[in-house]
């Protein structure tokens, strides 16, 4: 079987993945992506399409900051605007005790430049007159918006490819070892992939990876689940959230409405995914409860994928504390789309200069380690 | 104690068979169907109150569907019928269902019979989604549920024995008619008729009867024709330009088209179930695998009707009572072995006028093949055919459901119901591969839109 030498080897062919591949291969760097499916076929091309920033852990706001300015310059970047818009993000609190939260947030979010407006119950009602009256309030973020997801990801893996990067698709690793020198990845096939530096972008895998290299990440593997609507008139511009609750919808402008809530059956064995139809209907209840005029309109479609969630719901971004030259973007808790495209160029910058301008030591590997073997600073 | 419990899924000949069979062998069945009377589609009944006779309505075919109707409703008490009613998902042993006047419900079972049919296979053409542009099965339905023309000078155009047939019910009816264009090429069905005479020569001699008595009336009957575009004045349709057999463009006047190239198998329902799946060549699309008694792949789930394979009404119904056949001796049940080796034979016979259907009557890929860039081939999503290859040529999409990511191409109301057929050959004629190696579009809940509701 085939031998491929490379000076990076990145395994998962999601956004993160081949958002990396991109930044390397435009900077000379020999690099192989391997992907056991399609690239950005599992989360990041199922998920909700969501582009936003706010709510987001402020930990993650400088990524998510960075990612936005990358966000409208996909055509230029990947050759494919992607349907991004920024329509609009609104956060809404059905009560007093949410508006309290929203307002904390918002005075924390503004130390991070992002500009965040609260609305109470009558101004949002003026504003979007077809929410429930019963709602408290809103935080609304302008320059938050919405995406296809479908189309990043393989956006992302066609530049990296044109760029000169080697995207292996079907491509899955099954064995993932270090002989002292380099990194060696066996494929499913029998392929043997070798490198001096690897990341591990492999998602709601990457833990399974990283425990290969001796280190323990608490994630869980969970299926989202989504619903979208026939077409209606076109209504609804912002993206709409909820404060401690479990529903997130939007609709484009083709009209059709797109919604989330709950979680399905995930199989990380076999990589498929299940809908459960109460939770379908308790989504559907919940949409109409912020919406009462979607009540009647028909779902023409039900999906879910499989999203890796850490323990402290923020991902692991930065350098392996087990094995030098491993490096891990992967876990990222449902808010890999967003922050996507920023994280191709933190990573990229990781492998090439050793560092990053942006703070990512929130997210350091090290945070899982026990305190008995955790690694000298 | 309560003993198993079987859902049917479909009241059409596999349905109400297999349905007869379980209730008198003492299982509890539920019988669920999309429609407002038991029948399915070839033996659609009218609502209560339509006075046409069953011969006005069914033709040679009337003795048979008022034996099927009367078995159904012999069946009355029998089992827990359930008409006006969706099963919109099934997972774990769960049918899930909805109804405009039931609401959403829940049927756990231990045997599930899909018997949920067939429907058109349509190629899209320049004009196919102007109004008075329907089926074949389509403008049969209006005939026989509400006793109505889809127009006052009727086009039919298309493949396969529907054709034929719903041309003689629309002329028998007294319905106008502008002419017929079989778009089959004269010699496979010249070369399948010993096929057809061999296999069942009562079929083919219907066939026979359909094309002279239309000839009889004076109706224009063009063999080999290709369907070009068609043509609006006013914004309604007012004819159909297409190609004879010769090469020579022709246009034909009329105000209602009936279009479609045999039948497509209903089989969201077993892929929700999670049922395999095999590529049918000669027919070409894909079919849930089953034994030669309906058995499926997944647990308790069993195949009947044309939606195990189209095989036409009457195999229909032999395929409904093997399958609840299976379902009794899978359950410990005795059956009745003769019966059964009887059952299975004219079922073996069945398959092989359908295989010859299918030599005589090809699903006509190349037209898909050929369809102009500007074609809307999506209509739900309005995409045309030349959006589905640009999602090959410049987005690198190697298979159906990529294709399908990138384009929007079946992600409508549909869900690629309508249009599947023709974009799979669209697909394999820019992929240069055989259809079979484009893949089948993932399935995903519900089988038809449902309306979201507060709970």
């Amino acid at each position: 079987m085939s031998v491929t030498d490379s000076d990076v080897v990145i395994v998962g062919g999601g956004i993160a993945g081949c958002a990396t591949a991109l930044y390397l291969a435009q900077r000379g760097v020999a690099v192989t992506l391997c992907e056991k499916g399609l690239a950005g076929a599992m989360a990041s091309g199922v998920n909700f399409g969501g582009v936003r920033q706010q709510g987001r852990p402020l930990a993650e706001l400088p990524l998510a900051r960075r990612s936005r300015g990358l966000w409208p310059r996909l055509g230029e970047i990947i050759g494919d605007t992607c349907e991004f818009i920024a329509s609009g993000h609104l956060k809404i609190a059905h009560d007093a005790a949410g508006m309290a939260d929203l307002a904390t947030y918002a005075a924390a979010a503004s130390g991070h430049g992002l500009d965040l407006q609260l609305l109470e119950g009558a101004e949002m009602r003026g504003r979007f007159p077809w929410l429930s009256p019963t709602l408290a309030g809103g935080s609304y973020c302008a320059e938050d918006g919405q995406a296809n997801p479908r189309l990043v990801g393989p956006a992302f893996a066609r530049a990296a490819r044109a760029a000169g990067a080697m995207i292996r698709e079907q491509c899955e690793i099954i064995e993932a070892d270090h002989d002292g020198r380099r990194f060696i990845l066996t494929a499913g096939d029998g392929s043997v992939f070798r490198a001096a530096r690897m990341l591990n972008c492999a998602g709601a895998w990457g833990a399974e990876l990283a425990a290969r290299f001796g280190e323990t990440v608490p994630l869980t593997a969970r299926a989202p689940q989504m619903v979208v609507s026939e077409p209606t008139r076109y209504f609804i511009e912002p993206v709409l959230g909820v404060c401690n609750g479990d529903l997130y919808l939007r609709q484009i402008s083709r009209g059709n409405v797109i919604f989330g809530g709950g979680y399905g059956i995930a199989d990380t064995g076999t990589s498929r995914s299940s809908v459960l139809p109460e939770n379908t209907h308790s989504a559907c209840a919940t949409a109409i409860g912020l919406i009462p005029r979607l009540a009647g309109l028909p779902m023409i479609r039900v999906w879910t994928g499989i999203e890796g969630y850490i323990a402290d719901d923020i991902p692991v971004i930065g350098p392996s504390r087990t094995r030098p030259g491993l490096f891990h973007g992967f876990g990222f808790s449902g808010h890999g789309f967003q922050l996507g495209p920023a994280i191709g160029e933190i990573l990229g910058e990781l492998l090439t200069d050793g560092k990053t301008e942006t703070p990512i030591g929130a997210f350091d590997i090290g945070r899982f380690a026990e305190s008995t073997d955790a690694p000298s600073p | 104690m309560t003993g198993p419990r079987a859902l049917v899924v479909g009241a059409g000949p596999a349905g109400v068979h297999a349905a007869d069979l379980l209730a008198r062998n003492g299982m509890e069945t539920i019988v669920v169907d999309e429609a407002l009377r038991a029948g399915g589609q070839i033996y659609r009944r009218p609502p209560a109150g339509f006075t046409r006779p069953y011969r006005a309505l069914y033709g040679f075919e009337a003795a048979k569907a008022q034996a099927l109707h009367d078995d159904f409703e012999r069946l009355e008490g029998a089992v827990d019928y359930r008409p006006e009613t969706l099963i919109w998902n099934v997972s774990r042993g769960v049918a899930h269902s909805y109804g405009e006047a039931s609401g959403y419900g829940e049927i756990p079972y231990d045997a599930l019979i899909i018997a949920t049919g067939a429907h058109d296979r349509t190629i899209p053409f320049p004009g196919w989604t102007l109004p008075g542009v329907f089926t074949l099965g389509g403008a049969q339905v209006a005939l026989k549920f509400q006793g109505c023309a889809i127009g006052r000078r009727v086009l039919f155009c298309g493949t396969g024995p529907l054709l034929y047939l719903i041309a003689y019910q629309y002329a028998l009816a007294g319905a106008g008619i502008a002419g017929v264009l079989d778009c089959a090429p004269l010699g496979a069905k010249l070369r399948s008729l010993s096929g057809l005479a061999a296999a069942g020569g009562v079929m083919l001699a219907k066939g026979l009867f359909y094309t002279a008595a239309l000839r009889a009336r004076g109706i224009a009957v063009v063999q080999g024709a290709l369907p070009l575009e068609a043509r609006a004045e006013d914004g309604r349709l007012a004819a159909l330009r297409y190609r004879d057999g010769q090469g020579a463009a022709r246009e034909i006047a009329c105000d209602g088209i009936a279009t479609g190239y045999g039948l497509a198998p209903d089989t969201k329902l077993a892929d929700l179930a999670g049922c395999a799946f095999y590529y049918h060549p000669a027919a070409r699309h894909w079919l849930p695998v089953s034994d030669d008694d309906g058995r499926a792949t997944a647990a308790g789930v069993y195949l009947a009707g044309d939606g195990a394979g189209i095989a036409g009404a009457d195999a229909a119904e032999t395929r409904g009572a093997l399958a609840a056949y299976a379902v009794i001796a899978d359950r410990g049940g005795s059956v009745p072995m003769a019966r059964i080796a009887a059952l299975r034979r004219r079922l073996a016979r069945a398959r092989r006028f359908a295989a010859a259907l299918d030599r005589g009557f090809p699903f006509p890929h190349e037209f898909a093949a050929a369809m102009a860039d500007e074609t809307i081939l999506c209509r739900c999503e309005a995409i045309s055919a030349g959006v589905l290859r640009a999602a090959v040529t410049d987005l690198g999409a190697t298979e159906m459901n990529r294709a399908k990511a990138f384009s929007r191409v079946g992600m409508g109301r549909c869900q690629g119901r309508v249009c599947a057929a023709a974009a799979t050959e669209v697909l394999a004629a820019a992929l240069q591969i055989d259809p079979e190696a484009v893949g089948r579009g993932r399935g995903q809940a519900p089988v038809k839109p449902i309306p979201m509701v507060a709970k």
